[in-house]
């Protein structure tokens, strides 16, 4: 539904999104990561026909953006990053209103109305001016505007900035929900979000992507996934390791613990092997008689990934 | 076409809607009113000069009373949708910039007609002591209209600009300031002194003033009309390309 290819915006000299190319197919998630300034809402406004590209193309469903926005434009839900509002409208009459120019008619509109209300909690609201909101209600009424007419594609510029952890979940089920069947493209700063509901992910770096791929891929990439981790009682920190290290399929071991209690962390010497190296340590750990009450495989954490693929070299070293 | 028609409707509406949203309307209008009635009766001199027109009395004012008024009621038309960030919902929408465009025109220049036409009193006072002649106050309050639709433009354009209304207001007070001084007579007549007949026609051309005074006379003059819709088309047009620059660079 969505196909981004080889976008390039310059503002002057700065180059602020430089060649990038993904593609959103119905029924996908795509959480959109990055540092601040790595140019994801520059991105989101190519792809939603705001600002025209210096080069590269996008296409909406069999609709070119830059050609024929019009028709594009029909098929995109928006929600911009600063979720902006007419605060001298009530939410009904700001919703009526990007319903009317979304081209829904009659009692469609109400329906429209209605529903959305109900999913983003703002029946409460409803007749109330924009101007009198908490940032949470204005946050979601933007939203609203944006699920309103029941888009195929819908592009979201952090879509749960400013909500309480309650107000998130519930907009990380509608995003959810809605993705089975539409393309989904939204951005965010919170990687457990990703990991929730995403089913791929990009990273996006100084305007170019740097990683692309399903969470459990990018997490994949941490450097301590794969490893096991073991917390043992009563065992001597260097005997631990002599032991650890005799392991085959065992690369570096780190030890750390006082007298009574040892964490050791064993890194597998091929990350293939996954699961091999938990059930090696385990009949270690039993054959040897250790006291123990942790032992797991870690996963990778997403944000180590981030960190170590948008972290600039020059703060890399320091660290 | 019909869906165009469609979308301009929807956002008169809205901005029509949202003068009277705020108590920016009722002001407009009171301070408008109070003005015409100070200076048709107290500088305009409309009972002295025991005459049942309105061109000299009440008409004359209208291009300094605008001078401010319009860009006031104009001035927050785009640079407050660039400030609060609404022009990127707008404009991702599935409307042209044209379409906004001539929707927030049409909005505030029916608002500026509405207030043109609570100054009734003024006409119905001039027929109840005299007897006037109709045509001409039609005709005046035709060209007042476009008066201030062509100031409006302006102003839509200055607006687009930037996203500070105080800035957008000097602006186009200055731009249309301009438009009054290049024919008004006074300066016209300095003008002669120096220039060549023909360079002072032609700045005096660019002025609103020789056309708006034929309206007063009772003319409603093809070229007139012309110039007024050039000033409106153009200014417009502009909008559409500072717009366009906006979102490119």
């Amino acid at each position: 539904m969505i196909q981004v290819d080889s976008l390039i915006k310059e503002f002057g000299p700065k180059r602020a999104v430089n060649g990038v190319s993904f593609t959103v197919n119905r029924g996908e998630i795509l959480g959109f990561l990055g540092p601040n300034g790595a140019g994801k809402s520059t991105t989101m406004r190519m792809i939603t026909g705001y600002i025209p590209p210096t080069s590269g193309r996008v296409r909406i469903g069999n609709h070119d953006i830059s050609e024929q926005p019009i028709e594009a434009k029909k098929l995109i839900g928006y929600l911009p990053e600063s979720a902006p509002c007419y605060s001298d409208m009530t939410v009904h009459g700001f919703l009526r209103f990007t319903a009317e120019l979304r081209g829904l008619k009659g009692v469609a509109i109400e329906t429209a109305i209605a529903h959305v209300a109900g999913l983003c909690f703002l029946e409460g609201v409803l007749h109330q001016s924009v101007d009198t909101l908490s940032k949470g209600y204005r946050h979601r009424t933007c939203f609203a505007q944006s699920i309103l007419h029941d888009p195929e594609v819908l592009v979201l510029d952090e879509p749960t900035d400013g909500l309480d952890p309650n107000q998130k979940h519930e907009v990380r089920q509608i995003i959810k929900r809605m993705g089975q069947t539409k393309a989904i493209i939204f951005s965010t700063h919170i990687l457990e979000e990703v990991e929730a509901c995403c089913t791929r992910a990009i990273i996006i770096d100084r305007g170019s992507v740097v990683a692309n791929g399903t969470p459990n891929e990018l997490k994949a990439r941490a450097e301590n996934a794969g490893s096991v981790s073991l917390r043992v009682h009563g065992v001597a920190a260097e005997a631990l390791r002599s032991r650890l290290n005799s392991l085959s399929i065992a690369g570096k071991v780190s030890v750390q613990g006082d007298a009574t209690t040892v964490l050791a962390r064993v890194a597998p010497r091929d990350r293939s092997i996954q699961g091999e190296l938990a059930k090696a340590v385990a009949e270690v750990v039993l054959k040897e008689g250790w006291k123990f009450d942790e032992l797991h495989t870690e996963e990778g954490r997403l944000d180590d990934v981030f960190r170590s693929i948008t972290l600039p070299d020059s703060v890399k070293a320091r660290a | 076409m019909n869906e165009s028609f469609r979308n301009i409707w929807t956002i008169l509406k809205r901005e029509l809607t949202g003068y009277f949203a705020s108590p920016v309307a009722y002001v407009f209008i009171v301070i408008f009113l109070l003005l015409n009635g100070f200076f048709t009766f107290m500088l305009g001199g409309f009972f002295e000069a025991g005459e049942a027109a309105l061109a000299r009395p009440f008409f004359n004012w209208h291009p300094w009373l605008y001078l401010f008024l319009v860009p006031a009621a104009g001035m927050r038309l785009w640079a407050e949708e660039r400030r609060v960030g609404t022009l990127e919902l707008l404009l991702t929408m599935p409307v042209t910039a044209w379409q906004a465009i001539v929707g927030k025109f049409l909005a505030s220049w029916a608002f500026l007609a509405l207030a043109l036409a609570l100054t009734f009193p003024v006409a119905i006072t001039v027929f109840y002591l005299g007897n006037p002649d109709g045509g001409a106050i039609l005709t005046g309050y035709l060209g007042s209209l476009l008066l201030a639709g062509a100031y409006l433009a302006v102003t839509v354009a200055t607006s687009a600009l930037t996203r500070n209304q105080v800035i957008s207001f000097i602006l186009s007070v200055v731009i249309c300031f301009f438009l009054i001084l290049a024919g008004w007579e006074p300066v016209t007549s300095l003008l002669v002194r120096w220039a060549p007949t023909d360079l002072v026609e032609l700045i005096a051309g660019f002025s609103v003033m020789p056309h708006f005074a034929s309206f007063q006379r009772g003319v409603v003059d093809f070229r007139d009309l012309l110039f007024f819709a050039s000033v409106i088309t153009f200014s417009l047009f502009g909008t559409s390309v500072i717009l366009r620059n906006l979102r490119g660079a």
